[in-house]
């Protein structure tokens, strides 16, 4: 890792400030996805501003709304009592990424910032137009067991790893940003975004932009949720496929539903409108089966990803299933 | 404010480090005067030249290691773990992955268990870490070391710095309620020996012993 100047910040304005002086600097939050880029040499910036201490941990009630700050850390979130009596999706969703050790130190922001784990990108060495816009997306013919099936372009085929960032999109959280420019509400399904002809883009956030937190209303999903994760080992391992699924039941009937996807696409997969469907339906394997169908309509699967073309819809099913049975 | 030179160049650039000590004479300044005590900012602005360029290369850093207080001086590129192995001559920490992947480099700081390659140095200010070499009380073995040897809970042990601190860890946060619940949270250890059903079977010993950890 090449050596980098160090500054530490105690307040957001002067986080904004600090990064806006100096274009080679970047915020440094819980550090587990940046450290691990910068030994790479995946990212080289050359001034850290250490972010880690600002004021902006808190997990509170506000109205009709979740706050959740964004340095909050991954796991007080997930074990935050509020989250698990209200929110209760989100709670698995974290509690399904990395390890405990990580989630102790990644934050709410870092999680939403982080990068794609691509191999192309990881590796200097190869194409990535991600990493070196230009240079070619490696793994569009190549390696590409971890991609995308929905929503990608030939410029660039990676999928967002977050697991907490899919049941955000569900529940129909909202970012709070603070800029240079001024402040900003974001939709969580409108953050990240399509690779596009900009794969360096993850997210529509501007440069200088601070994540201060997240915001959930109130929502009737505080039983039957679940969220499945398919991976190639049991715990601490990135998706392969993941699906929230929360529902709304009146008896038998789905009285509404959210739906969003992980490990697809280059942004969380929301489901609007296989929601949509499932509205007034009442619970049966037959509906679920055919939601699934209805969710991978436009699905392109690359070679060594194909197999998700048939997990993707299973794992739906296996989702809504999982959720309806929760007492 | 000296932002020409390297600060242009492209960041995956290999040839970064050749602008690097031109760089610090000129910006270097700008990380001290934000983390360095006064008398530290009167030497840099008095005697900007290169010794005053390298000394600057280091922050100060005061932080509580197995209950020793250190006041050292790190750069901000050094990990905890290798500020633990290298500069404090506490190697039981030890070097997996190096990126986070395998557990072997856990800590405690505050209380909690963290990835020690994973957190730079000058991160931890103010903090206290406790590692391997904290935990026996003299002769005396921490009750989860002991549970480890008496469950034979490795092989080579090279996992098993982690494993513990991991371990001690995870009765703390209340997630050792069962074996499979002890698993799910101890999966951030790997274990190349796969030693993995008696390290299972030494945290719910413990737990089941009620120790005050
Ligand atoms: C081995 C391993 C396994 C993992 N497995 C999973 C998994 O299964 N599921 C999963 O979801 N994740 C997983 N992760 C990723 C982990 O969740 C992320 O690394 C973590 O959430 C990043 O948070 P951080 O605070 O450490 O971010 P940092 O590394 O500190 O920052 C990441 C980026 O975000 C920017 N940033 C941070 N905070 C803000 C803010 N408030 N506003 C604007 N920008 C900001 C930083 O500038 C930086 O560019 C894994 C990581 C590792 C190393
Ligand atoms: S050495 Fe830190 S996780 Fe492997
Ligand atoms: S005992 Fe050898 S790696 Fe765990």
């Amino acid at each position: 890792m090449i050596n980098f100047e160090y500054l530490r910040v105690s307040t957001p304005k002067a986080a904004i400030e600090a990064l806006s002086r100096d274009n080679t600097s970047q915020w440094i939050a819980g550090g587990t996805n940046l450290i691990d880029l910068m030994k790479k040499g995946v990212m080289a910036p050359q001034k850290l501003i250490d972010i880690s201490n600002l004021p902006l941990k808190e997990i509170k009630k506000e109205g009709n709304k979740v706050h959740i700050g964004a340095m909050a850390l991954n796991s007080d979130v997930a074990e935050n009592e509020l989250i698990q009596r209200e929110q209760p999706l989100l709670s698995l969703a974290l509690a399904a990424g990395a390890s405990q050790q990580l989630r102790n130190m990644a934050t709410v922001g870092g999680n939403m910032m982080q990068r794609t784990r691509c191999p192309y990108f990881y590796n200097t060495d190869l194409p990535c137009n991600k990493r070196q816009p230009g240079s070619g997306c490696g793994a569009l013919k190549g390696f590409n067991r971890m991609h995308a099936i929905f929503g990608a372009s030939d410029k660039c085929i990676a999928v967002h790893p977050s697991d907490m960032c899919i049941a955000l999109a569900a529940l129909d959280a909202m970012v709070l940003v603070n800029g240079p420019k001024g402040d900003r509400r974001i939709p969580f399904t409108d953050f990240h975004r399509l690779p596009g002809d900009t794969p360096q883009k993850d997210n529509t956030l501007e440069r200088g932009e601070l994540i201060i937190g997240i915001e959930i209303p109130d929502n009737p999903y505080r039983k039957n949720v679940h969220y499945l994760k398919v991976r190639d080992r049991s715990s601490y391992a990135f998706a392969l496929v993941s699906v929230a699924a929360a529902m709304d039941l009146e008896g038998g009937t789905i009285k509404d539903a959210r739906l969003a996807m992980g490990g697809v696409a280059h942004k969380p997969w929301r489901l609007s409108e296989v929601e949509t469907w499932l509205k007034g339906k009442s619970v049966s394997d037959a509906v679920f089966r055919e939601a699934a169908q209805l969710a991978m309509r436009g699905a392109k699967a690359y070679g060594q990803n194909n197999f998700k073309l048939k997990l993707a819809p299973n794992a739906i099913v296996e989702a809504l299933k999982a959720a309806t049975q929760k007492t | 404010m000296a932002t020409k030179g390297p600060h242009n160049e492209d960041p995956n650039d290999k040839a970064l480090n050749k602008g690097r000590r031109e760089f610090l004479k000129h910006s270097s300044l700008l990380t001290a005067l934000a983390v360095a005590p006064p008398h530290l900012v009167k030497a840099a602005e008095s005697a900007l030249d290169e010794k005053a360029a390298v000394y600057f290369e280091q922050v100060p850093l005061s932080l509580e290691v197995n209950g020793v207080h250190h006041k050292l001086s790190v750069e901000p590129r050094v990990t905890l773990l290798d500020l633990l192995r290298e500069q404090l001559a506490l190697p039981g920490t030890k070097k997996g992955c190096d990126h986070g992947q395998c557990g072997a480099c856990t800590v405690h700081v505050n209380g909690r268990r963290v990835l020690s390659c994973m957190s730079l140095a000058v991160m931890q200010e103010g903090k206290k870490v406790t590692t391997i070499e904290g935990l026996a009380n003299g002769d005396q073995l921490h009750p989860m070391q002991e549970a480890f040897i008496k469950h034979d809970g490795f092989q080579c042990g090279y996992c098993t710095p982690g494993q513990i601190m991991s371990g001690i860890a995870c009765i703390r946060e209340g997630h050792a309620n069962s074996d499979e619940e002890v698993r799910e949270y101890m999966s951030g250890n790997i274990c190349r020996c796969g030693a993995y059903p008696n390290i299972v079977k030494a945290i719910a010993d413990v737990k089941k012993g009620g120790h005050k950890l």
